[in-house]
């Protein structure tokens, strides 16, 4: 199983969704973060006072897929999120271990 | 009030004609009625003024954990001054006393009923009017709270305000608006200074006296390093538009009447924070390249600032101006001077209030006319050819500052020594949300 962990812009959020759940994935947990890469903020003033705003609000996107989905899941992901633009965000992909479902103890792919 | 006299000289005739002699006191009743029901309106929308308005626009501008300590400071000064004026405000600012301060005829609002007074509004009872003034005693010293806003104990507040209250602001409304106040230009006043609506009596003083407050009480923590970003501009926007209604209450509501002069001011009024909000977003726009939200709000309140004392004496296009200077002025007062200076006044309350009231108070003495307001004898201000008016002005407004600066001093000074003015370092890192008032503004998982 892979760990699939995508940092995205928050307007390309409902592309990406309706992408993922087009090939068939069902399952996923998004959190509001904020964050930088190589982009850089930009400057916002309030009565002469100037900000530089470099944390900027993104979304977290965390699924969990079986090895053999994995590759057509990060394509999918990444094609739908994509502006071209330097801002776009990164996706990292992890290894799991093991993956349980509380309602009645369905282990590995089967608990997906 | 044109039509008032010609009615008044028919009246025998018709009297006659129609066998009832009683018809002079149902013109009179008619006239009282209308003027009233206009006066309570007014009374309500300057009330509107503080709460929701100052408290929305002043508690967008804080951090978030200081959003109900910053609009509670508006809020309870709704209910301390209210008991303060029914007790002995209105009679210290309205009862005839001295040139400096009114006696106690009116204490516990001892004779102030249905009756009208004569010498304010002849046509409304003095309990109207009483409440109307007293609306004007409630958003004064909230203005002060944008100074010491996010870092001034709650109990100091209360204590600053009330002695505020019976030290500048009574004496200061009596000076200018009370009968035989020193500065009263329509009741024997030795100096007659124009304010139409509280260019010295609410904004120089409550500007002032925010500008030594903030000098006194220093900055807040991190000042000017750490953000201090306004948490919430949207509420601020909605505040400063209920601000600018309630602000034709405030200034239109002054003729005392349903009038053709309420009526001019509320123009002026009007034309005044328009032309403020283009000033100030013109002044930002080149300076910084952005005309934002919260500049175009506060050249608006700038505007209405400037235009308080003057809205009643000047015709729509000395508005227009006076209100555009004001959104520069200020702009430059607020965004270049303050910075220089380097002082912590958190929400600009001597930028806007102080700043905007003194130029308006000044330019009152130019652009005054009888053409406007035909209730004086003689010129007005330089426009009609009395540039004397302007040196009344300035004597207006000296005395404005010199009872804010000494004033707000000596209670900074007593309210220091009693139970200290700023909250603990602790609590205003906290911020004042949960350590004074044990709870918070925004508590989005509940």
């Amino acid at each position: 199983m892979k760990k699939i962990e995508a940092v995205i812009q928050p307007f390309k959020l409902d592309e990406v969704k309706e992408a993922l759940m087009g090939i068939g994935v069902d399952g996923m947990t998004i959190t509001e973060v904020r964050g930088h890469g190589r982009q850089k903020g930009h400057k916002e003033v309030y009565r002469g006072r100037e900000y530089n705003v470099d944390l900027l609000p993104k979304i977290k996107l965390e699924l969990v897929v079986s090895d053999a989905r994995a590759e057509e899941v990060v394509k999918t992901l990444t094609g739908a999120a994509r502006t071209g633009k330097i801002g776009d965000g990164k996706v990292f992909v992890y290894e799991v271990a093991e993956a349980i479902r509380i309602r009645n103890d369905d282990r590995g792919d089967s608990a997906l | 009030m044109k039509l008032f006299p010609f009615l008044l000289g028919a009246l025998p005739a018709i009297a006659s004609a129609q066998g009832t002699p009683d018809l002079a006191a149902k013109v009179t009743a008619a006239q009282s009625a209308g003027d009233n029901a206009w006066m309570l309106v007014c009374s309500a929308l300057v009330l509107m003024m503080t709460g929701p308005g100052l408290a929305l626009f002043y508690g967008g501008l804080v951090r978030r954990k200081n959003v109900l300590g910053t609009m509670m400071q508006s809020f309870i000064l709704m209910a301390v001054i209210t008991v303060l004026w029914a007790l002995v405000g209105y009679s210290l600012a309205f009862g005839e006393g001295t040139p400096v301060i009114g006696d106690l005829r009116y204490a516990f609002l001892n004779g102030v009923g249905s009756a009208p007074n004569a010498d304010y509004a002849g046509t409304i009872p003095q309990q109207t009017f009483m409440v109307y003034q007293l609306m004007f005693a409630i958003i004064t010293p909230a203005l002060i709270s944008g100074a010491f806003a996010e870092r001034m104990k709650f109990s100091a507040m209360l204590l600053f305000m009330t002695l505020w209250a019976l030290i500048v602001y009574f004496p200061m409304a009596h000076m200018v608006w009370g009968k035989g106040g020193f500065l009263n230009a329509a009741l024997g006043g030795k100096i007659p200074c124009l304010d139409f609506a509280g260019g010295t009596v609410v904004h120089i003083t409550s500007g002032v006296s925010a500008l030594v407050t903030a000098l006194y009480l220093g900055k807040r923590l991190g000042y000017p390093h750490v953000p201090m970003k306004p948490h919430n501009l949207v509420i601020s926007f909605i505040g400063a538009c209920l601000l600018w209604v309630g602000w034709f209450g405030f200034n239109a509501g002054s003729a005392l009447a349903a009038s053709g002069l309420a009526t001019s001011a509320f123009v002026a009024t009007h034309f005044g924070a328009a032309a403020a909000a283009l000033g100030w977003v013109l002044a930002e726009w080149i300076g910084t390249g952005k005309p934002s939200v919260l500049g175009g709000i506060s050249g608006c309140v700038a505007g209405l600032v400037a235009i308080t004392p003057a809205s009643g004496f000047v015709k729509p296009f000395p508005a227009l101006l006076i209100g555009f200077l004001a959104g520069l002025f200020c702009y430059l007062m607020v965004v270049k001077v303050k910075q220089r200076l380097g002082y912590d006044d958190s929400l600009d309350a001597f930028g806007v209030h102080g700043c905007g009231g003194t130029l308006g108070a000044l330019l009152t003495g130019v652009f005054a006319t009888n053409a406007v307001n035909d209730g004086f004898k003689g010129p007005l201000g330089l426009v009609d050819g009395h540039p004397g008016q302007i040196w009344n002005q300035v004597v207006g407004c000296a005395i404005a500052w010199g009872l804010a600066i000494v004033g707000t001093l000596v209670i900074l000074k007593i309210c220091d020594a009693t139970i200290g003015l700023r909250v603990t370092k602790e609590d205003e890192m906290t911020g004042l949300d949960v350590a004074m008032h044990g709870e918070e503004g925004y508590i989005l998982e509940a």
